[in-house]
């Protein structure tokens, strides 16, 4: 139960950062991408701000040998770079350049009910299952 | 154009790294929002740590209404209303981060904090491509009309 209630715990502080960055309004992610026009360097500041805390953060929890409701940490080990990584995330830049969408300020923005998201959040689902199917 | 927000965004995405800790602390997991919806997603591999995937992803879904209570205003957004435009944004954001393994979340904030070169790479990569893709549609298309 706490492993359930503490994983919607921080789903809402996720949430509540996405929002207060203002990373979950498409326009100002669009203006962040947009170097030759109205430029709006803010999201440099949540990136910023995340991995100052995610740095030290991950430093103090990794100490422990064990996550609080699991039996070992899951942490990526690949180390090779890959024709699916680089190309992957050369077609995500091309969607979120599109759309100014990434697949957290979509979730953020269903209960807000705008046109928009009600054609991108399940083609977003589409894209995903794709790639595990293939 | 867009407000300059330096403080709530550094203030917002503070947040998100602490969220990013807690998920670590407690599951053990990076916060990677398309590795965890995809795990949500079928076909399903294993069906251990479904449940506390789709309550962090509820968690996120429902954090609009938490930021209306505290605040009393409401959350101030622009989103196309174009239907070719979103749908084609959805499929290539939902197959590029299933593809590339990793989204803003998982490559550009948690990966880099571990300074992982994958994701150095790959937030490196989606970066040039969105702003390449921003130019040509505002400034090479839109610009010609």
């Amino acid at each position: 139960m706490g492993k359930i209630i503490s994983a919607f715990i921080a789903g809402l502080i996720f949430g509540l950062g996405l929002i207060i960055s203002g990373m979950s309004n498409p326009a100002k992610v669009l203006n962040f991408l947009d170097l030759a026009g109205t430029f709006d360097p803010s999201l440099l500041f949540v990136m910023g701000g995340a991995i100052l805390v995610v740095f030290t953060g991950y430093k103090l929890v990794l100490k422990r040998n064990t996550p609080i409701f699991d039996n070992a940490f899951h942490i990526p080990t690949r180390k090779d770079i890959d024709k699916n990584l680089i190309i992957g995330s050369a077609i995500f830049g091309l969607g979120w350049g599109i759309g100014g969408f990434c697949p957290g300020p979509s979730l953020t923005s269903i209960l807000l009910g705008s046109e928009g998201i009600i054609y991108f959040f399940p083609s977003l689902i589409v894209g995903l299952i794709i790639t595990k199917l293939i | 154009m867009t407000e300059f927000t330096p403080f709530a965004s550094f203030i917002g995405g503070a947040l998100i790294g602490l969220s990013a800790v807690l998920l670590m602390l407690f599951q053990g997991s990076i916060a990677g929002v398309s590795g965890i919806l995809g795990r949500l997603l079928p076909p399903w591999a294993e069906a251990r740590g479904l449940d506390w995937r789709a309550a962090f992803i509820f968690g996120i879904i429902i954090s609009p209404i938490l930021v209306k209570l505290i605040t009393g205003q409401n959350i101030e957004q622009v989103v196309s209303d174009s239907k070719i435009v979103m749908i084609s944004a959805g499929l290539l954001v939902g197959y590029g981060t299933g593809l590339g393994s990793g989204c803003t979340s998982g490559h550009g904030v948690c990966g880099i904090s571990r300074l992982s070169m994958r994701s150095i790479l790959a937030t490196l990569t989606f970066m040039i491509s969105g702003f390449l893709t921003v130019y040509i549609i505002r400034h090479l298309i839109e610009g010609a009309f």
